[in-house]
């Protein structure tokens, strides 16, 4: 039993309850908020550090024993994520310092940056199913008001759009743990995974097949998998981009880890049916997200179709179900994490220099910002998954686990639609900064020096995070195994 | 007991979808309370309608209510209402910004797609 655990939750909220109290002075906020966003670095680091040497960590809150009171359970995956998290809001933190503006600075920015961040590793780290819930609240009314924040007429117009698709979906949660609790009568996570054990001696109880697909369509529509998708990519489109980078690595990932700890935790004993299920809308998320990322002509719309491919990608590898394959899905989690909230944050230079985001209206942006269309160069490589970067071994590790339990026609997809994201993320790179540059040289050349670093910082945490695989792979086959064997999960919490 | 409060929640629910499928913006509003309301009569049906004494032990009963369906309700009613008043207080904004409520106004996304 270690405090360590709640920090990555402690460390953001008091940040974010000190930032409403400075809201008029910004330097002051910045300050504080670089300084405590390290802190939360640092630690969900030694947390990883911790999980990698001990095992899954534990931690009964007001030392209420485990079944009873709400647990905080940290093993190495949700460590893996809140780690990764941390260090995408600090820079996008960073990012948000030129960009995001005075007004949106007063205006409570920042203290509802961290509020978000509360949200998104309270989920990753909660071990009970409504706590779960509780932090999925928490994120989301914080990415409504982030979403909001600034007024303009396609914000709003957007965010009532976003906000009943997520009021549905969070009934829609609350009934499903309503469900599950009449079934199995406990939250805690380990406790009901030991439970519904106990129930499928021989095959899984149907009513636990009915939850499992609510609960597949409640985090689907939070993750955005194939026929839930619908409310994102007009919803993302609207906020900035340090707000759409946030939104885009961490608000859908959340989603995509709820299915991966519920499925691999608690209904993984009838995989005939509900793994069929998740596998066949995994599939679908990516062929549709590549359609999508190829019909596209305006660089938001084809950053955010690539979300859904990646969601399909990591949830088809969740289906799969093999070791290499969850293997895989880990990584390319972490990964795509990275490398999206990357994108986001060069697109968004992109749209500051030109002032538009339709591909046709701009050219030849390399001339003028070689360091620009280097960097987004290499974090397009990545995305589509060229060797030696990071989503090469994401891939690799799904597409080998997909054939090894003969699932052809997915892995096959999978690869496929590494060629179409190369060919829809090249599409901008090749439009846009190859060609003729516009005429009018009197033109000034936007500031965008401070605006590179956060990206170049993630493409370059991307590159390593590729080429030396090696080193960080105990950690993912840790976190892989432990999803594979919920058992240890189970030991841990209610310390049998 | 509990057949009635599956009917109480269904019908609920019904008026709920009727609700959000208008075109107005106060009634998907009101949609999503009635959805929130089902929801939490469907947690507390779910934990079962028992009658028993308090859940303290000093009570020496025979039989208990279970206390979490309850305690799970409370905070999901809080949160609702802080979602809808945010509801509100946005489509108050959006009203004031758009000049409509009319759902099907405030469709389509930007203009060069």
């Amino acid at each position: 039993m270690t405090n360590l655990i709640i920090l990555p939750i402690l460390i953001p909220l008091l940040t974010g309850a000190v930032l409403i109290c400075l809201n008029k002075s910004i330097m002051a906020q910045r300050i504080v908020a670089v300084f405590s966003s390290i802190a939360a670095m640092t630690a969900s680091f030694f947390i990883i550090k911790k999980v990698h040497a001990d095992g899954v960590q534990a931690l009964n809150m007001g030392s209420w024993d485990a079944p009873f009171g709400i647990t905080l359970v940290s093993d190495m995956f949700s460590a893996l994520l809140v780690f990764t998290t941390n260090i995408i809001a600090f820079v996008c933190l960073l990012y948000s310092f030129k960009s995001i503006g005075d007004q949106r600075e007063k205006h409570y920015y920042y203290p509802v940056f961290f509020f978000l961040l509360v949200g998104v590793n309270g989920a990753f780290t909660t071990g009970d199913i409504f706590n779960l819930f509780v932090f999925f609240e928490v994120m989301l009314m914080s990415s409504y008001v982030l979403l909001v924040l600034g007024g303009t007429k396609i914000q709003l117009r957007e965010s009532i759009k976003y906000l009943l698709v997520n009021v549905i979906s969070s009934a829609l949660f609350v009934i499903a743990v309503a469900y599950l609790y009449s079934v199995v009568g406990t939250l805690n996570m380990a406790h009901i995974s030991e439970r519904i054990d106990e129930l499928s001696g021989n095959g899984m109880p149907g009513i636990i097949t009915v939850i499992a697909v609510m609960f597949l369509i409640v985090f689907g529509l939070k993750g955005a998998i194939f026929p839930l998708f619908f409310w994102m990519p007009g919803s993302y489109y609207a906020p900035p981009a340090p707000v759409l980078a946030l939104f885009g690595a961490l608000l859908t990932k959340v989603g995509v880890y709820s299915i991966t700890r519920t499925y691999t935790l608690f209904f993984y004993h009838d995989q005939e049916f509900t793994f069929q299920l998740l596998s066949i809308l995994a599939i679908l998320s990516i062929v549709v997200g590549v359609i999508g990322a190829i019909a596209y002509w305006d660089i938001k719309k084809i950053v955010i179709y690539n979300i859904i491919v990646a969601v399909g990608v990591i949830l088809y590898g969740v289906s799969v179900m093999s070791p290499d394959s969850l293997t895989g899905s880990v990584y390319y989690l972490v990964h795509d994490m990275i490398i999206k909230a990357a994108l986001f944050l060069l697109v968004g230079i992109m749209i500051s220099i030109t002032g538009t985001s339709n591909l046709n209206h701009f050219s030849g942006l390399i001339r003028r910002y070689p360091v620009l269309a280097w960097t987004f160069f290499v974090a397009a490589l990545a995305l589509a998954g060229i060797p030696p970067l990071s989503g090469f071994v994401g891939k690799l590790l799904i597409v080998k686990g997909g054939f090894e339990e003969q699932s052809f026609l997915g892995a096959a997809i999978v690869l496929m639609s590494s060629l179409l994201v190369l060919f829809s993320i090249m599409k901008i790179f090749i439009n846009g900064f190859w060609g003729q540059q516009p005429a009018d040289k009197g033109e000034v050349k936007a500031p965008i020096k401070w605006l590179l670093v956060s990206p170049v910082i993630l493409v370059a945490i991307s590159a390593l995070f590729g080429i030396n695989s090696e080193a960080f792979l105990p950690y993912i086959s840790q976190a892989a195994d432990t999803l594979l064997n919920p058992d240890i999960y189970i030991k841990a919490v209610l310390k049998e | 007991m509990e057949i009635l409060m599956a009917f109480v929640i269904g019908i609920l629910f019904m008026s709920a979808t009727y609700l959000m499928l208008s075109k107005s913006l106060l009634r998907i509003i009101i949609g999503t309370g009635l959805l929130s309301h089902g929801a939490h009569l469907l947690i507390l049906t779910m934990g079962g309608l028992k009658r028993g004494s308090a859940p303290l032990l000093g009570e020496h009963a025979e039989h208990y209510t279970d206390p979490l369906p309850q305690a799970l309700i409370l905070t999901a009613i809080v949160i609702s209402f802080g979602v809808t008043a945010f509801f509100l207080v946005l489509a108050y904004r959006s009203y004031q910004e758009l000049g409509t409520d009319n759902v099907e106004d405030m469709k389509g996304t930007e203009p060069n797609d």
